[in-house]
Order: structure tokens, then sequence, then C-alpha cells
């Protein structure tokens, strides 16, 4: 049982095993294939879940049940649209960039994968520990607004076009909030590195340690990543109200399927940043002092932590979308450069001078 | 030779979208055809027409009993106001008194449908502007008053009610019960609309300041309703010109100076506690006597023309018939709200951008069959 | 001074009425049991519609299937759409000739349950049924004859 609370020993198992019958690179591309395996599982897992549990909970925000009839309590409902867009025809239109078009789902599906690579899921079970491991996310994660770009400019659709233009404006603006609003944070652990982030909160999470600043941090990321994630209501890129469909009014089955798939890993990967860098990744909830307390909370195993954590945030991301009115662009920008990067500016100083002067936890 | 690049060539251009006639937002098959310059737009045109269905013509060839089902299908959120105005022409025409019981009658049905046209209104305004929730929260409401529809009127959208004359049947039995439970329960939820909506200040911003029409150009589109009363025009039919059960009781007509989108919205909430303090008023107090006056089967007007307005809940429909003594009209004329509160549609929408625009179109609180007739 | 105070201000009340919206909410999410969806296929035996629904229309018949249609066509010229159709007959009943019904043809896709061929029949024999499950493969489905094979008119209705 050691292996769920330390996955170094699993790893270290499998490669062992692996380095007694091949020679050392065959070792390495059987690894990677591995891990590429498991990722892929993973966000195959991800979509099937995410779109269920976004259905239901969206359901419940609206005194609805939500699908009920494919399987008990319509569990099956995604894999029986899964299948519906599988077999749907893929349309591409008369005058579309077609080799643009097929490729723009490709990217936002290759940026994802890149950012989930190097999130850390448990202690040892991480794909890829740099030591700039929080800039590497933050700069491949906005790697799909490429794709949104291609997308929209493709279709041939003045819709998507203009859906297009504004995730670019909205994912620009909105990368700055995030990137700030994680080095309010850095400041405290002094590294980049996300295992060592996750290490620095052992006696205590950055939220709790970090106190006043860390909470304006973390509002900040909260409000900048479902930005930066093209949800509601910062959905402008979509806005289905305004734009039909937005960036992707024109993709059908199964490039569809990919742009679904990548909003909900998208939001995944921002949830998990958020888990990671405020509310200690994998590492369990500890108070001060209440030894048989913290005791109690490191039987439960560092994935519940870490996946109970994301999925905290991200039925928060949902609680916004089924509750608030979209923003207009120009409100969109108004709010990221009047309210946000001042407020985080001042809040990055503050910090600066609370780890300066020694006044966190 | 180097090609130079002149200023001119930078400068962007105006370009054509069509919203519509099948876009989420003009909720029917309205089209229009938007001139924008990036997302700011220049020009809104609307094109009508496809769901026109030549109800006014087909009122030529029908007796004045089959007339009230069509106007069901023009404005079919405020159904029985429109049959109502239809009836109160013909009962004009033949100079029929009707009794009180079936004015009382008329005028809470009226206001129940006021309000149920105002929580749909709500609900959509809300998902136009991205907040889906409170579509389901408005149909929640509304379901009540449909199902007090359906016992009484027998249909729960197109109910056609009214009779030239009358009523279809008596009210039933639950109806008041019914009708108070139904206030009771409302007086709880609305609180809760300003709560989700009118307070949130993503929503404020959407909508104040967007949209601005003022008193004079109200007056001059030809607008009417909560839409020209958020403007300041003062043009509530149910106190200018009191119809049905109007003159009995107290209720205060909505004005406001603002003339934005949030004026509109406000107008309507408020426009939403006044009807209920009107069937609040009248629910206790219906008078005993028959729900019909005794009309011949085929009724035939005399020779003339009448004019009957009434308030739905867009603002002044208007019925109009020239009879030459047959069994059907010679013509029949129907003065629309939602034709002309769409004419305001650019001037208003003009400099906005697209997201103000569907604001815009929501709080016009367009129908698009009543446009097209 | 006082525009930064505005400004804090601004920011905080902004968060404080998204709070209240979230709370609303929230409340129905905590309170499953406020949830008011009809499963419809699956209530269907406890569905109950109220008795003047009006669905579609229908000839009585008595058990002895017999009704009490005249024929007299009021219902025809009463309905603004053309839905009612009825094919008369000429019978013998006591030696006379009598107008009665040989087929009630009845265009459900054509009506728009209006409910005036009901006050419009003088022998009450239509009613409109609660019925509302209207949907068939064929359009010819539709257009249904209203009185069963073999019925007859009731004795005494003129």
């Amino acid at each position: 049982m050691n292996w769920l609370y330390d996955f170094n020993y699993l790893t270290r198992s499998i490669h062992e095993s692996l380095a007694e019958t091949f020679e050392p690179a065959t070792v390495t591309i059987v690894e990677m294939a591995l891990a590429g395996l498991c990722f892929m599982i993973l966000f195959a897992l991800l979509g099937l879940v995410l779109v269920y549990a976004e259905r239901k909970v969206s359901a419940f925000f609206q005194q609805r049940l939500g699908p009920m009839r494919v399987g008990k309590w319509g569990t099956a409902q995604t894999l029986a649209d899964v299948i519906k867009l599988l077999m749907k025809e893929p349309l591409i239109n008369k005058n579309a960039d077609r080799f643009l078009f097929n490729l723009a789902p490709y990217i936002i599906m290759i940026a994802s994968f890149m950012a989930m690579a190097s999130l850390p899921f448990a202690k040892g079970l991480q794909a890829l520990d740099f030591d700039i491991g929080l800039l590497y996310i933050s700069a491949v994660s906005s790697l799909g607004v490429i794709g949104i770009l291609l997308a929209g400019w493709s279709s041939d659709n003045k819709y998507s076009l203009i859906g297009a233009m504004r995730s670019g404006a909205q994912i620009i603006s909105y990368e700055l909030s995030v990137g700030l609003s994680l080095l309010t944070i850095v400041v405290l652990t002094g590294s980049l590195q996300l295992s060592t982030i996750v290490e620095s909160q052992a006696n205590g999470w950055w939220i709790f340690k970090g106190h006043i600043p860390a909470v304006v941090a973390f509002i900040i990321f909260l409000i900048a990543s479902t930005a930066e994630t093209n949800r509601g209501p910062f959905d402008l890129a979509e806005a289905e109200s305004e734009l039909t469909a937005g960036f992707h009014t024109e993709y059908s089955g199964l490039k569809f399927a990919f742009f679904f798939l990548a909003e909900f890993a998208n939001m995944f990967i921002v949830a998990a940043i958020g888990a990671t860098v405020f509310l200690g990744g994998w590492m369990p909830f500890h108070i001060g002092g209440w030894e048989g307390f913290n005791n109690i909370m490191d039987y439960v195993p560092p994935l519940f932590w870490f996946f109970g954590k994301v999925s905290f945030l991200i039925f928060m991301m949902m609680w916004f979308r089924w509750t608030f009115p979209r923003l207009r662009i120009d409100q969109l920008l108004t709010l990221e450069w009047k309210y946000l990067l001042p407020v985080n500016l001042m809040n990055i100083v503050l910090m600066a001078f609370l780890s300066l002067m020694g006044w966190h936890f | 030779m180097e090609e130079v690049i002149q200023d001119k060539d930078l400068e962007s251009k105006e370009y054509f979208i069509n919203m519509g006639p099948q876009h989420p937002s003009t909720h029917g098959v309205l089209r229009l055809v938007l001139s924008l310059d990036g997302e700011i737009i220049r020009k809104v045109e609307p094109h009508l027409g496809f769901i026109h269905r030549s109800i006014e013509k087909m009122c030529e060839h029908d007796v004045y009993n089959q007339i009230v089902h069509l106007t069901d299908r023009m404005d079919y959120l405020s159904c029985h106001i429109n049959n109502e105005a239809v009836c109160l022409c013909v009962e004009q025409a033949l100079q029929l008194e009707i009794p009180d019981r079936i004015k009382v009658i008329r005028t809470i049905i009226g206001e129940l449908t006021r309000l149920s046209s105002h929580q749909l209104w709500w609900g959509v305004m809300g998902m136009d502007l991205g907040a889906i929730t409170s579509f389901l929260y408005g149909f929640r409401d509304r379901e009540m008053i449909t199902d007090i529809f359906e016992e009484t009127c027998g249909a729960r959208l197109t109910m056609n009610y009214n009779l030239p004359g009358g009523l279809m049947f008596d009210i039933h039995p639950n109806f008041q019960k019914r009708t108070k439970d139904f206030i009771a329960h409302f007086k709880k939820k609305l609180p809760e609309y300003d709560t989700l909506l009118s307070n949130n200040v993503i929503f404020r911003q959407r909508t104040k300041g967007i949209g601005y029409l003022s008193k004079e150009d109200a007056i001059s589109y030809g607008v009417t309703g909560p839409t020209a009363r958020a403007s300041g025009f003062s043009c509530d039919v149910r106190k200018h010109h009191p119809y049905s059960g109007y003159d009995k009781v107290q209720f205060k007509e909505i004005l406001d100076t603002e003339g934005d989108c949030y004026a509109r919205y406000k107008c309507r909430i408020a426009e939403m506690w006044e009807s209920m303090s009107i069937i609040e008023q009248l629910i206790d107090n219906i008078p005993e006597g028959p729900h019909k006056v005794p009309t011949k089967a085929v009724i035939k007007l005399p020779k003339g023309e009448w004019y009957q307005k009434v308030e739905t809940a867009r603002g002044e429909f208007g019925v109009y018939i020239i009879s030459e003594g047959q069994k059907s009209p010679y013509r029949l004329k129907f003065r629309s709200p939602g034709f002309s509160n769409l004419s305001a549609l650019d001037h208003m929408a003009r400099g906005c951008k697209i997201a103000d625009l569907v604001a815009i179109m929501s709080t016009l609180d367009l129908v698009i069959p009543d446009i097209d007739r | 001074m006082k525009s930064i105070i505005n400004y804090f201000k601004e920011i905080f009340s902004g968060l404080k009425s998204l709070m209240q919206g979230m709370k609303v909410t929230g409340h129905y999410f905590t309170h499953p049991k406020e949830i008011i969806t009809q499963q419809y296929p699956e209530n269907r035996e406890t569905l109950k519609m109220f008795e003047r629904f009006r669905g579609e229309v229908v000839l009585l018949h008595d058990e002895n299937n017999e009704h009490k249609c005249t024929g007299c066509s009021a219902c025809e010229v009463a309905c603004p759409n053309g839905t009612i159709e009825i094919i008369p007959k000429r019978i013998e009943v006591e030696g006379r000739k009598v107008k009665a019904i040989d087929q009630f043809v009845y265009h459900l896709q054509m009506c728009t349950m209006c409910g005036l061929c009901i006050p419009a029949c003088p022998t009450d024999a239509i009613v409109m049924a609660n019925t509302f499950e209207h949907a068939v493969f064929d359009r010819s489905k539709l257009t249904k004859i209203l009185n069963k094979p073999g019925s007859k008119i009731m004795d005494g209705i003129k």
C-alpha cells in the first residue's frame, strides 16, 4: 500500500523491471509511451467525467435533474454523446482554409496535453518536473489561443472570426493576471518547480500561510483562470446568444468534440495549478499542533487530496458559469487592465514586503 | 518600385453580417442585417416576413367568433389580451353591455398573462446576457400560471378563452385558490429575480446607459408599452383609456426617465409587482353573474368602423374593424406593438457593440409572430 | 483620495452583488427537493391533465355503439380551419328519409384546438378529449374518422 502515498516506489519498480529486459534507449521510449498512454486515458476519463459533472451540476443549479435516461442517473450520457459525435459527418465550409481548419483542433489538444504533463498529481506522480514548471505551464497553456485564432480565421465565417478575435484579446490580457497571481506565491516559495512548491506546503497551504495577499491572489487567480479557459461569464469567444457558437460554429463531429474536450481539460489544468500553488497540491490538510488530526489526514492518499481540491475549484468555476451573465468585450478588458492588474501589482508588492519582514507563517 | 502603403489602405472597412433568421437571440425568425465596424454597429436593418401568415387577410373570411383564435397566434405571450381586444371591439360595435363578472375575470386573466409574459421575458433576458440559469427560474414560476390557464381556459398558451360577448366557460372552482397560491409563491420569488440579475454588477454594467431612447424618439417611432414608459412616455392604455375592469382598480403607471436598457428592465419588474397588486384587488371580489351575454350564433356587425386598443405585455395593441354589414369584416387591421418597437432598434443600437444589440433586443421584448402577423 | 476609496468600494460592492447571486443558485443546488422536473414518459400513469384541457375532438359513443351526431354540420361551419368534414348520408327512419353521418372526418393536423366546435354542437355529440400524445409516423394517420364502424345515432336525437 506504500505506493498510494509515494508513487516513487511504483515508478522505480516499473523502471527497474523494464531495465532488466531492455536496453536503456528502449526503456526510455517504452516509458515515454507508457506515460503518454496514461495521459491519454486520463484525458478521455476527464472528458467523460467533467462533461457529465457539468451537466449534472448545472441541472441542480437550475432545479432540473439533468441527464437521467442513459444508464443509472444518466451516467452513460457522455459516452452516448461521444458515440454520436463520432458518427457525425465532418463538414467543412466550401471556402474554408482546409489545412488550418483541420489543424486548429489538434493545436488546442496538444496545448492542453503539454500543460498536463508537468502537473504533480501525487508524490512522485509527475511526468515532467522542471525547475521552471510554473513558467512552463503558463507558457504552454496559452498556446491554445493559437488554435482558437486559427479555427476562427479558417472557418470562413464572420461570427467565428469575431469570436476568435475576442478570444485573442481576452487570453492575452488575462494571461498577465494569472501569471502575476501565481508569482505572488512564488515570492514565498522562491522556486518555480512545482514539486518544490508542493513540498513547501507540508506545514500549511499557502493560502493560509500567506493570509491576506494570498487570498487576494487566489481570488484574482480564480477570476483570471476562468477567463483564460473561455468559460462563462467570460465565454465571449463562444457567446452563443451573440455569435451562435463563436470560433467553433463551423466545426462538427470529432473536431468539435476536440474543442469541447479541450475546454474541459483546460478547466482541469487551471484548477490543478490553482490547487497546487494555493491549496497545497497533494498535501493533506494540516493544522499546526493537532497531531491526532494531522495523522488522520495523512491516511487519506495524496491522489484523493489532489483530485478533491481540483474538483472543488472546478465546482467553483461551474458555479460562476451558471450564475453570472456574460461580460461585454470592453468590460472584460476594463476588468483586467483597470481592476485585476493594479490590484495584482499592489498585492505582489505587499507580498514581497511581508516576505521580507517574515510576516507570514 | 516599392509599393507605398497608403493610410487609406489600413483603414478598417465596414462589413455586413446576417443575424438571423436562425439566430439564438432573435427569438424566432427575425433577420437583422448588421453593418459593422469591428464590433461596433453602424446600422441595423431588420428584414421581416419570415413568419408572415396573413392573419389579417384570413380574418376577412372568418366570422367574428373565429377571428378571436387567430389573434392567439400573433403575440402568443399575451394571447388573452389580444383576444380581449378583438372581443371588446366587436362588443363595442354591437353595443353590448358586458356584465362586471366577465370584465373582472378578463382583467385577472389579462394580468396573469402579462405576468407570465414578463416572467418569460426575464428568463430570456438573462439567457441573452449569458446567465442561463435565470431562464429556468423564469419558466419555473411561469409554469404555475400556465397551470391556472390550463385548468380554467383549457390550454396553456393559445387559450382562446374569450368570445365576443363573454367567455368560453365560467372560471374553474379552483381558479381563485390557485391564483392566490401563485401570488403568494411569486411574492417570495420576485426578490430573488432582483438578487440574481438586477443587482448583479455584471448585469448592471451590461444594461446601464445602453440603447438610450429619448422620450421624443419614443413618441416619434410609435414605441409603446414598458419600452416607452421607461423613456418617460406615459402611454399605459389601462390608465388613459381604461377597458374591462381597469377603471375599478388602483394601480400605478410605472414611469422612468432613464430610457436605457436597465430602465426598461426595471420597468417590467415593477410592472410585475403592479400586476400582482391588481390581481389581489380583484381575486376576492369577482361579482356574480353570467359568464356570457347571449349573442347570435353568427354575429353580423352593422356598417361602420371601430377601433379598440388594449395594453398587452409589449405595448399598445389595436384592432381596427371596418364592417360592411356582413358576417366577416371588410378589413381588419391589427396594430401590433412589436412592429413599432422594432422600428426604434436601429436608432438605439447605432454605435453599440454586438453584445449590446442583444441586450437591447431582449429589453424590447420582441415576439416575431407579433411583428409579422 | 476619494477616488481611491470609491475604486475599492466599487470592487467590494461588485463582489458582494456577485456573492448574493451565487447564494441564490447555491441555495437551489443544496436543496434538491425543490427540483421541478417531471420525468414525462415514466410518470405517464400518474400524469393527469386538467378536465378542460383541449387535446383533440372525439365523438362520444355509448356502450351500444351509438352516438348523438345528427350530421347537422354545425361544427363544420363553426370550425375556422376546415378541420371537421361531415360526409352525410340518407337513412330511412320510420319510413322517412333522414340525414345522418356516413363519416365524421377529423383532420387533426389542421386543428388549432380552439374549441369552437364544442359549443356549436346542438346535441352535445362531440367533446374535447384530454389526450395529447398525437405524434405519428405518417401524416395520413392524423386524418381520423371519428364515428366508429357500425355505429348509429341514438334514439330520440334529432
